[in-house]
């Protein structure tokens, strides 16, 4: 049997690594992805158009105002004359957001009377018109920090931040560490759902089902070499990470190869579950990404699985690469203890156990 | 003299990344009122040729034109001419018959009474009224093709170009087909048919024959076969149990450069101005046919020796027992049964062949004996083992070719041969020697680093056999093995297959192929799910069309059309 299952995984190591266009798409689609999503799928919004309509002349207003043009967030700054030009300059997307200074904010001011400003959003750009609202409402209230404390025996609170474990917010530690869960699935994936479906395209799969080997060899010589690319692949990205995006890895190396193991397991599951069912490499590839994409967005990796709807709660906890994330952000950005990083393993584990099961009874039942 | 519609004048093509040229010098012409055949195996340049006399693609050297049309500057005005139904013809499955001609009148600009008239002319032709309504994925392969000829008739063209119409076709629709055509050619429309059936060459007007590329022949088929006049014989008379040893030996003479197995009987070429050898039986000059004649223009077959028999040891003769053995084989898909009680036994040695029209069966019945799919009810044991018990054991018995070679193309050709030494359960020395027995055999070694999808086609169909026979079987099932091969590699491969058998090997084939037929030694004709008859091929033969000599595909339709007029007699209307 470890005879026939070797000349099996053999065979479909070659079968990949033997095509030189297959070898490059193992390597080169991922770095470029890598790339693009570490710079593309950014939320900072910088170089913000900015409108400013001040209905007072007095010098507190001025100097608001000059705050925000020694900001770098903001660029482009629009003076406006009147209230009828505010919503044109918002529709023609001019600015996304427009302050309003009141005529009487200066006087209020220097009485030392509450005074307000108002600020104009572009809701329909509404991701980023809150990061918007908050750089500038920390403008204003650092503006209005210092004018409390001018006055002599006024009290003051004064807010100080510290990010921790990215302390400069840096979006690249955030994005790059979830691509090695985010990429190696995309291969676990399209490696496993190509392979039983290639050989039912191409008729090579009735010769291994005339052969002595019996269909749980056939499996898992399917699972082993496509469950080693993708482990080579998240390796591949994790060395990426760490030595050309310089991304600080803090935890346990252990740790992480580990969770790897336990999360392919269930991709490749997943994967051939899909391949049982695909009829031709198109629908496995198609049916790779009906998975690939859901999968994707409830995994917390451009949206927090919290902010979700309770009962969409409930499903992404089905989803492997929810809790793989939590791990991989865990390990490699605050050293998560054992502990907690096999409290996240243990729903992957459950999670593989279920599609590996399915995909063998699936795999089994369709041999017919 | 015929107007002639198409001439091809020192045509060549050749394709980038390819050293041989697709086509190399060919010349020829197609006139009106004529079925052109164009002849050849695949891989031989047909559809190369044909898409060029469409327009579809340039020629590399030379000139085609169609009715005085260039063939590069005029193609739109060659696409109002024409008519062309490629390979798989594009048939939309999912649209019923009627939409279908719809959709291709739309293409063609055929309107209002124009296409009343098309329509009903046309299903009428075809005989497709009754089945309007029904999704062109649902018709048999008979029918798709005449659907596709009908939608390439929508506007009547002045040639029609015909890629391999006849594969996949019953032998009752293939003679339906031949009279639609037939019916074209008496109107005036000039038919270019193309085929691997060596066969359908001598029903043809006009043959351009074509071998790797390069022309053979071209003009009547009569005019090639003329050449072999008088050198075939027919060898009647040996002991059944003789005849390979007697067509081996044969095949050693320096006189004669073909042989093959027809039926109980010989079927042997003399080579020009020698006489026929002292042999066993009686020997009788019999008529010759475009195959002879092909083979003799090549230069003659292979020799009769198989370096791969040669080298295996023989498999003991058994105590009798069938070594396939089919009892009551029934399969259902839902309500369709594919496969009612078929029973059949083949004895160690023999080689068994379940004949049939596509679609009748035959391909279950197979399945269910090599172990990929499990019958309904009843039994199937190979080699003393019942397939359903005892899974592994019995399939370290078989040997299995499919139809389309599936060897793994990615993979060279060493390691495919490693590849399935492996998953038969060779290792150490006895996997080393069976590999390089196999590379010495069939002269593998220029190609051991070659990925097997670049293979020529006869190395293909080598490396395939190799990878089959490997573990040394004891019995082969072989699906279409030869289907579409050229004819010298069909004579190559058969010595192997006849050489294995006189080693003890059973052997089990599925053939719609009639040539391919005539070497087994009982055949079972699959029809509707059920066998209607089994014999030898002789037997057959003599048994449906009593008093004169008929061919295979002749008792064939006899016997499927006595199996109609049973049923239709027995059935409540």
């Amino acid at each position: 049997m470890i005879l026939r299952l070797r000349a099996l995984i053999i065979k479909e190591l070659l079968a990949i690594l033997r095509d030189k266009r297959s070898r490059l798409l193992l390597v080169v689609p991922p770095l470029m992805q890598m790339i693009i999503f570490s710079f593309a799928a950014t939320l900072e919004v910088k170089n913000v158009s900015l409108g400013i309509l001040n209905e007072d002349s007095g010098q507190a207003s001025n100097e608001l105002a000059q705050r925000f043009h020694a900001s770098r967030t903001f660029r482009h700054i629009t003076y406006l004359k009147g209230d009828a030009e505010v919503a044109p300059l918002i529709d023609s997307q001019g600015a996304i957001l427009v302050m309003r200074i009141a005529d009487d904010f200066s006087r209020r001011v220097e009485s030392g009377q509450p005074a307000s400003v108002q600020f104009i959003l572009d809701g329909r750009r509404s991701n980023a018109a809150q990061i918007v609202q908050g750089y500038a409402s920390q403008i204003v209230s650092r503006f209005s920090e210092e004018l409390a404390s001018s006055v002599p025996g006024a009290p003051s609170v004064k807010l100080l931040e510290r990010n921790w474990f990215n302390p400069n917010l840096n979006y690249v530690w955030f994005t790059v560490p979830s691509l090695i869960g985010v990429l190696s699935t995309l291969i676990g994936l399209i490696v496993t759902g190509l392979s039983v479906a290639r050989e039912r395209e191409l008729g090579t799969f009735d010769q291994l089902l005339v052969s002595p080997l019996k269909p749980f060899e056939i499996l898992l010589g399917k699972t082993i070499p496509s469950f080693l690319l993708a482990y080579c692949e998240g390796l591949l990205i994790l060395g990426v990470a760490v030595f050309v995006f310089r991304v600080p890895f803090n935890g346990s190396v252990l740790l992480l190869l580990g969770g790897l193991a336990v999360f392919l397991l269930a991709i490749v599951g997943i994967g051939l579950f899909i391949s049982s069912l695909a009829r031709t490499q198109q629908q496995a590839v198609l049916g790779a990404f009906v998975f690939m994409v859901p999968a994707m967005l409830m995994s917390g990796f451009a949206t927090p699985v919290e902010n979700m709807p309770p009962w969409l709660q409930v499903v992404a906890e089905g989803n492997p690469l929810k809790h793989f994330m939590i791990i991989i952000k865990g390990v490699f950005l605050k050293d998560m203890p054992p502990a907690i990083v096999a409290a996240n393993a243990w729903p992957i584990l459950v999670i593989a156990l279920v599609t590996l099961g399915a995909a063998s009874w699936l795999f089994r039942s369709r041999l017919e | 003299m015929p107007e002639v519609l198409a001439s091809i004048q020192g045509v060549s093509k050749s394709f980038p990344g390819s050293s041989v040229p697709a086509l190399d010098n060919i010349r020829g012409e197609i006139r009106a009122g004529e079925i052109c055949g164009l002849v050849g195996a695949d891989g031989a340049g047909k559809t190369t040729l044909l898409r060029l006399l469409a327009g579809l693609m340039e020629p590399s050297e030379g000139r085609i034109t169609i009715t005085g049309l260039d063939s590069v500057d005029d193609t739109s005005a060659i696409h109002e001419r024409i008519g062309y139904m490629p390979q798989r013809f594009g048939l939309y499955e999912d649209l019923t018959v009627v939409e279908n001609l719809h959709l291709y009148a739309d293409l063609r600009g055929v309107v209002n009474e124009e296409r009343t008239e098309a329509f009903e002319r046309l299903l009428r032709f075809t005989d497709l009224a009754r089945f309007t309504e029904r999704l062109a994925g649902a018709l048999s392969g008979g029918m798709k093709q005449k659907l596709g000829l009908a939608c390439a008739l929508i506007r009547k063209p002045r040639l029609l170009l015909l890629d391999e119409p006849s594969v996949g076709v019953d032998p009752i629709s293939r003679r339906e087909l031949w009279k639609m055509v037939g019916d074209l050619v008496d109107d005036g429309i000039g038919v270019v048919w193309s085929t691997a059936y060596l066969d359908e060459a001598e029903q043809c007007d006009t043959v351009i024959l074509l071998h790797e590329g390069h022309l053979v022949h071209n003009g009547p088929p009569d005019d090639l076969t003329q050449h072999v006049e008088g050198r075939v014989y027919l060898v009647r008379g040996i002991a059944e149990d003789q005849r390979r040893q007697v067509l081996a030996r044969s095949l050693r003479e320096e006189a004669i450069i073909d042989g093959v197995i027809q039926g109980k009987s010989l079927r042997l070429l003399v080579r020009v101005g020698e006489s026929l050898p002292n042999l066993p039986g009686t020997a009788e000059v019999t008529k010759p046919r475009f195959e002879d004649a092909f083979i003799d223009s090549l230069g003659g077959g292979p020799g009769g020796e198989s370096a791969l028999a040669a080298g295996m040891t023989a498999i003991r003769s058994g105590d009798g027992t069938p070594v396939i053995d089919a009892t009551d084989l029934t399969k259902k898909f839902g309500d369709f049964t594919a496969s009612d009680r078929v029973s059949f036994q083949v004895h160690q040695g023999e080689v068994f062949g379940l004949l049939g029209p596509n679609g009748a069966g035959k391909s279950t019945a197979f399945k269910m004996m090599c172990g990929l799919l499990q019958p309904t009810s009843g039994r199937a044991k190979v080699a003393g083992l019942d397939l359903k018990t005892a899974t592994s054991q019995a399939r370290s018995r078989i040997g299995y070719m499919a139809q389309k070679f599936s060897l793994y193309g990615d993979l060279s050709v060493r390691q495919n041969l490693e590849f399935f030494a492996g998953i038969y359960g060779l290792s150490g020395a006895r996997k080393r020697s069976a590999i390089e027995r196999m590379i010495e055999t069939f002269n593998l070694d220029a190609y051991l680093k070659t990925s097997a999808a670049l293979l020529p086609l006869g190395f293909k169909q080598r490396l395939a056999l190799s990878c089959a026979v490997m573990h040394e079987p004891a019995v082969l099932f072989l699906d279409e093995p030869t289907s579409g091969v050229d004819p010298l590699t069909r004579r190559e491969f058969w010595n192997h297959i006849n050489g294995l058998v006189e080693k003890g090997v059973t052997i089990m084939v599925t053939t719609h192929f009639m040539d391919e037929a005539e070497y087994c030694d009982r055949i079972a004709l699959v029809f509707r799910g059920r066998v209607i008859a089994s014999g030898s091929p002789d037997a057959l033969k003599s048994e449906s069309i009593p008093g004169r000599e008929a061919s295979l595909e002749e008792a064939f339709i006899a016997l499927i059309e006595r199996e109609l007029g049973k049923t239709e007699k027995g059935a409540p209307a």
